[in-house]
């Protein structure tokens, strides 16, 4: 009622709700107010109730259209495979989604419960920006709910699931939290829409092109995912659900898993090609690897020369980094540093163990690369892989070449396992790029490289340094991945205490 | 403190698995393999033998040989191109050589690299299997000239019998019944429509070299005839490096069935017998059974006097197959005989007991056949089904690649033998040809071969490349193979529209239906099934009864599933099933259960995604299933449906290969069927034809270029 009454808006709504009460009997009222206040709360309450309970879908439609209670979001806890989780969606049929005070205040309320908690907190997003008629208290709106995703911000997961248009100040609150998923064809977002853009910079653009799930999925890095329509993108949310720990309080979640964890994986043994310029599919190795070959790719149109996501080893959460040499040959860039970066850290926040597949032939070189700051950028991975304090599994596939090597997850930083398969090559750089370095004029380069080859083409310098523990047979990974994972459970690290660490932003 | 010790106090135990189900891998009885299945003329280990051979192969065959060398106690090289380092024939054989590139011409085909491995091992005989160097020659005369044996006929015997016309006259000369046709060499077009005309349509034409069904073409007019003759040519070239062509009358629904052959070098021959070749695709073999259901003991008996005389005619040594076409009244005409060991020689071994590698090794040894005429019995019957990486709805076979993830042979089954060159990580390559495996299975009978054909194929767990265990299996059941009225023309008649894949019955549908809600409760159950974190109490109720629609083949089925006593009680339509929830296993990729506790049935889990996507095998065929819940499928009404692409504007590589020929440009004006470009993959070409009337807008592939599957090679508007 506080808040009706703040509203003018609502003071038709409760014009209504007088309206409907017509069984309480005016000379009865007369007689005893006290009693008849009682039953007029009760009424109301039963009322409210019953609006309250309308459910989702049309009968909730009409009621909102008919300005009932609730505003233009719905907020609440449910489970979600048996576990409570937080939620909130923005309904466009009232005032296009757009954010008031009221809107605002409902998800902040759920969101100091959910970090009281400890349960993830999931928005649907479909929301049109600002309410404009209420100026600027919308805008003080906005500000609460980013300070509260800032401060749930590796406490609790945070998920965005972007429904429909998402404008202006709408789009900030999922970039904040840790996931960003979106609906192909029907979701959008945007700091200023088409119009806007038309108006300022002449360029006619669609919604589409402007924000829609490819442009965010392939080309902006925004969202991570997207899903062909609505039904799926909520089936497959509830099942990523299945992958994180409720906060940042709880270990990594084990879910009962019908595959052995005991065997031998004899394809692991074939994927490398022969040659070790040829490439491969580093997916091969990851769906072999994992249970069930259940992999929930993260991030998979984007920066494809690295790929992240999410698995299970032995009915374990473990997120997953890999290069990938099908693409750019694994090359570390600016968009491949930045998206591992960030799933490194998330992983780190919820004590979710880290397996890296390295097969990296180094940084990109390049003057776009240089003048775009690929050294800032690329020390975003190295501050992450540094930074974490969660079991770190390395296993280098093949190549593990100059710096690029060291960012990977190497035992130099902290990895607690480092496996190399026979097949690896850990060296400063390639034989072309080394002899023609190393021998420069001389004619007989060949000679040279092979002498190279022949000499750090293997993965014996870093084994017989230590800074691989293990040369393994690639179809043994699995169960000792598996094996690790047990007996590192109980890991115990800490990082010097401080405020906050300074990551190359 | 030594690693021994280390290892005796930290006893290892390497089982980590945190889930509590009981575990049932599938039984892998090797005892039944073991069961020898030659009783004739068993390996005399007194025997003079080759000391060491070389397989000039790769694959199933390869591995064929070095097992029964291995038996013989002959020492076995292997040799191997690139693309086959990681082989199964490489790791068997006791030493492998390294001979070249992936390419076959520069590898398996290459005598001097290979003559170099023998002089490497000191191999004192070449065993070729069949195809690459099995009926060359050339070859032959130069292992003769080093001083090495050559597991196989004599030069004279293969240049005779490698080419069709020179064995035609040699079959005529010898008494067999042969096929009109014109002797000579066809010059051009023009010329083999003339011939045509003068034998009378239906004609077959050619490579005089050919063999295996590369460069045959059939012409039913002249149009046909041109066409045909064009085609063949480039395909002969391709493959054999010679043009020559040859034409002759055309039999039509005519049955394939050939009569193996051993012959020993002092003159004495036998044959073992018949092997029916008739179910073939594009001119090669899918299924073939020994005996056949077509011969009579007389035409079995006239068959095998006539094919031994020939051998006998020529000097015919080691073992050969003369190729037999056999119309419906029983009349048989001479094909052409094949100088080499047969890829279906596994049939003709289960139904005698006759290890043919085994005679082979010793008639190149110089030994005499010991077996006689009337030791060769019919014992049983055995069928063996060609399991080929290649998708049977696309022309009953188009090859595919891949790498195989998951193999399982079911060869825990009894009766079942598998000759097969791959295992699990595997590669199938578009360098080879795209054959899995040759499943053979035999019984007392033909029923009992066909049932457990059946078996075999449904416990056979493939993964990684589409094959062809759909239309195998579809035939196998078929009521026209089941009577044994069968023709070479046999799928082109049964499966007039080409094959669609299996027509599921209604109780067959309710079952894959049952089987596929239970995937889903168990997964649904599964994902709250969480062993650490919070413990939220009050939520712990367990879900034991889903809602459920199905959707299969277009059509939603309400489906009532309920769990109670290790029991999932599935509803749908009017009946209900009772299926053991032990039974079901996410991981493993076979299910064998038995619905309400007495119908054995075996399904296969392909795969499954969270928005209730199941891949199922069920009798062969892959069927998806959507499965959702009531509410999810209410909901997914509301769900604006996307618009599909049209992909008659464009042409889409149906697999990965080279293009041969590009025949449009960009601008040219194409009307529907014209032919745009050829593609050649595993040596067959393949004309890519337009899909739509319009004109060319991209063309985005040249001659000799890789593309592949799926790659859009030209769009038109």
């Amino acid at each position: 009622m506080i808040i009706r009454s703040l509203l003018p808006r609502f003071n038709s709504t409760v014009k209504i709700f007088e309206r409907c009460i017509p069984n309480i009997d005016s000379e009865v009222v007369r007689c005893t107010s006290t009693a008849a206040q009682s039953l007029k709360v009760a009424e109301q309450i039963k009322f409210k109730r019953k609006t309250a309970l309308l459910g989702g879908g049309q009968d909730r439609i009409n009621a909102q259209h008919k300005k009932f209670a609730g505003d233009s979001v719905v907020t609440g806890h449910g489970l979600v495979n048996g576990r409570p989780v937080y939620i909130f969606s923005q309904d466009f049929t009232v005032f296009g989604g757009s954010l008031s005070t009221v809107h605002a205040k409902k998800i902040c309320k759920i969101m100091d419960q959910a970090m009281l908690v400890g349960a993830p907190v999931v928005g649907l997003n479909d929301s049109g920006g600002a309410r404009i008629q209420e100026g600027v208290d919308s805008l003080g709106g906005y500000a609460d709910i980013f300070q509260r995703n800032v401060l749930a911000s590796g406490v609790i997961p945070q998920i965005s699931l972007i429904m429909g248009p998402c404008a202006g100040g709408a789009v900030y609150s999922p970039a904040i939290t840790d996931f960003t998923f979106m609906v192909e064809d029907t979701s959008y977002l945007f700091i200023t829409g088409p119009e806007v853009v038309k108006s300022v910079t002449n360029v006619v653009v669609s919604q589409e092109e402007l924000g829609g799930a490819k442009t965010h999925t392939s080309i902006s890095g925004v969202a991570h995912k997207s899903f062909t329509n609505d039904v799926e993108a909520l089936l497959q949310l509830r099942d990523f659900m299945g992958f994180l720990p409720q906060s940042n309080r709880h270990p990594s979640p084990i879910r009962a898993t019908d595959e052995r964890c005991d065997l031998d994986v004899q394809i692991l043994d074939t994927i490398i090609p022969v040659e070790t310029t040829a490439a491969y599919d580093m997916l091969d190795v990851i769906i072999n690897i994992v249970d069930e070959r259940e992999f929930f790719e993260i991030m998979p149109k984007y920066a494809k020369n690295i790929i992240t996501g999410f698995g299970r080893m032995n009915g374990r959460s473990v997120g997953i980094v890999g290069n990938q040499p099908k693409v750019a040959a694994g090359v570390l860039d600016i968009n491949a540093s930045t998206k591992a970066a960030r799933f490194v850290r998330f992983c780190d926040a919820f004590n979710i163990p880290i397996i890296t597949l390295v097969d990296v032939p180094g940084f990109l070189p390049g003057v776009q690369q240089e003048h775009s700051g690929i050294i800032r950028h690329g020390a975003k991975l190295l501050y992450a892989y540094a930074e974490a304090t969660v079991p770190k599994l390395t296993v280098i596939t093949r190549k593990g070449y100059g710096g690029a090597y060291d960012v990977m997850a190497s035992k130099h930083l902290r990895g607690d396992v480092n496996y190399a398969w026979p097949t690896a090559e850990i060296a400063v750089m390639g034989a072309k790029g080394a002899v023609s370095i190393l021998y420069r004029g001389k004619t007989d380069v060949e000679r040279y490289e092979a002498e190279y080859i022949e000499k750090f083409g293997n993965p014996f310098p870093a084994a017989q340094r230590g800074f691989i523990d293990d040369i393994i047979e690639p179809r043994t990974t699995r169960w000792r991945l598996c094996r690790d994972l047990d007996l590192l459970e109980t890991k115990d690290l800490k990082n010097p205490p401080k405020k906050h660490g300074n990551i190359p932003l | 403190m030594s690693l021994y010790v280390l290892k005796r106090v930290f006893r290892e135990n390497r089982f980590y698995n945190l889930s509590y189900k009981k575990i049932t891998p599938i039984c892998m009885c090797t005892r039944v393999q073991k069961r020898g299945i030659y009783t004739v003329d068993p390996i005399d280990n007194n025997e003079s033998t080759f000391s060491k051979i070389l397989i000039a192969n790769r694959g199933e065959i390869a591995c064929r040989i070095i097992d029964t060398s291995k038996k013989m106690g002959i020492q076995t090289v292997a040799v191997y191109s690139i693309a086959d380092v990681q082989s199964k024939h490489v790791s068997k054989a006791d030493e492998a050589i390294f001979i070249g590139p992936a390419a076959a011409s520069e590898s398996y085909l290459n005598m001097d690299k290979i003559l170099e491995a023998v002089k490497l091992t000191g191999a004192e005989a070449v065993h070729p299997g069949y195809g690459f160097l099995s009926e060359n020659a050339q070859f032959v005369r130069l292992l003769e000239e080093n001083g090495v044996s050559f597991v196989g006929p004599s030069v004279e015997s293969i240049t005779g019998m490698g080419d069709k016309l020179e064995s035609k006259r040699l079959a005529a000369n010898a008494g067999v019944h042969t096929i009109p046709g014109y002797d000579g060499i066809i010059k051009d077009a023009d010329h083999c429509v003339q011939i045509s005309r003068e034998i009378g349509y239906p004609v077959m034409i050619k490579a005089s070299a050919g063999g295996g069904g590369k460069g045959m073409r059939i012409a039913r007019d002249d149009q046909d005839a041109r066409a045909g003759f064009k085609l063949s040519t480039q395909e002969a070239m391709s493959s054999f490096g010679d043009s020559r062509m040859l034409v002759e009358k055309f039999i039509d629904n005519p049955r394939h069935i050939e009569i193996q052959v051993l012959g020993d070098k002092h003159g004495n021959a036998i044959y073992l017998n018949e092997r029916e070749c008739s179910i073939q695709r594009r001119n090669q073999k899918v299924i073939e059974e020994a005996p056949s259901v077509f011969l009579d003991d007389e035409t079995r008996k006239a068959m095998g006097e006539q094919a031994v005389r020939l051998c006998k005619e020529m000097g015919y040594y080691s073992a050969g197959t003369v190729e037999f076409l056999v119309d419906e009244n029983r009349n048989f005409y001479f094909l052409e005989m094949n100088t080499r060991l047969q890829v279906e020689h596994p049939i003709t071994e289960c139904i005698t007991g006759i290890d043919i590698v085994q005679q082979m090794l010793k008639i190149a040894k110089g030994h005499k056949l010991k077996i006689k005429q009337d030791d060769v019995k019919i014992k049983g019957w055995a069928i063996e089904n060609r399991v080929y990486a290649e998708d049977p709805y696309k022309n009953f076979g188009l090859p595919s690649v891949g790498r195989l993830f998951k193999y399982k042979e079911p060869t825990h089954l009894a009766g079942v033998r598998c000759d097969s060159g791959i295992e699990e990580g595997s590669e199938i390559s578009i360098y080879y040809d795209p054959m899995i495996c040759k499943l053979v299975c035999y019984g007392k009978n033909r029923n009992e071969a066909i049932s457990r054909s059946i078996a075999a194929l449904d416990q056979y767990i493939i993964r990684g490349v589409t094959h062809n265990i759909p239309l195998l299996r579809d035939i196998l059941t078929e009521r026209r193979f089941l009577e044994g009225d069968i023709s070479t023309n046999y799928l082109n008649e049964v499966y007039k529209e080409g094959f669609k894949g299996r027509q599921l019955k209604t109780v067959d549908k309710y079952k894959l239906i049952a089987i596929g809600v239970c995937f889903y409760a168990t997964w649904d159950s599964r994902n709250r099934q969480f062993l650490n974190g919070p413990r939220i109490k009050i939520h712990e109720k367990v879900l034991d009864s889903w809602e459920l629609i199905v959707r299969v083949e277009d059509e939603d089925i309400e489906v009532n599933v309920s769990q109670n006593n290790g029991f999932f009680n599935v509803q749908v339509g009017q009946e209900n099933l009772e299926i053991s929830k032990a039974d079901i296993n996410l991981a493993n990729s076979l299910i064998l259960t038995k619905i309400n506790q007495n119908e054995p049935i075996a399904m296969q889990l392909v795969s499954r995604n969270a928005h209730g996507e199941y891949q199922i095998i069920y009798q062969g065929t892959k069927y998806v299933l959507q499965i959702l819940t009531k509410d999810s499928v209410d909901l997914l009404r509301f769900m604006k449906l996307k618009p599909k692409l049209d992909v008659s504007k464009q042409v889409i590589a149906p697999m990965p290969g080279v293009i041969k020929s590009v025949s449009c440009k960009v601008g040219d004006k194409v009307t529907e069927g014209q032919e745009l470009c050829v593609v050649e993959a595993m040596k067959m070409q393949n004309s890519m034809t337009a899909g739509a009337t319009g004109t060319i807008k991209v063309v985005n592939i040249e001659k000799d270029q890789t593309v592949g599957e799926n790659d859009v090679l030209i769009e038109i508007e």
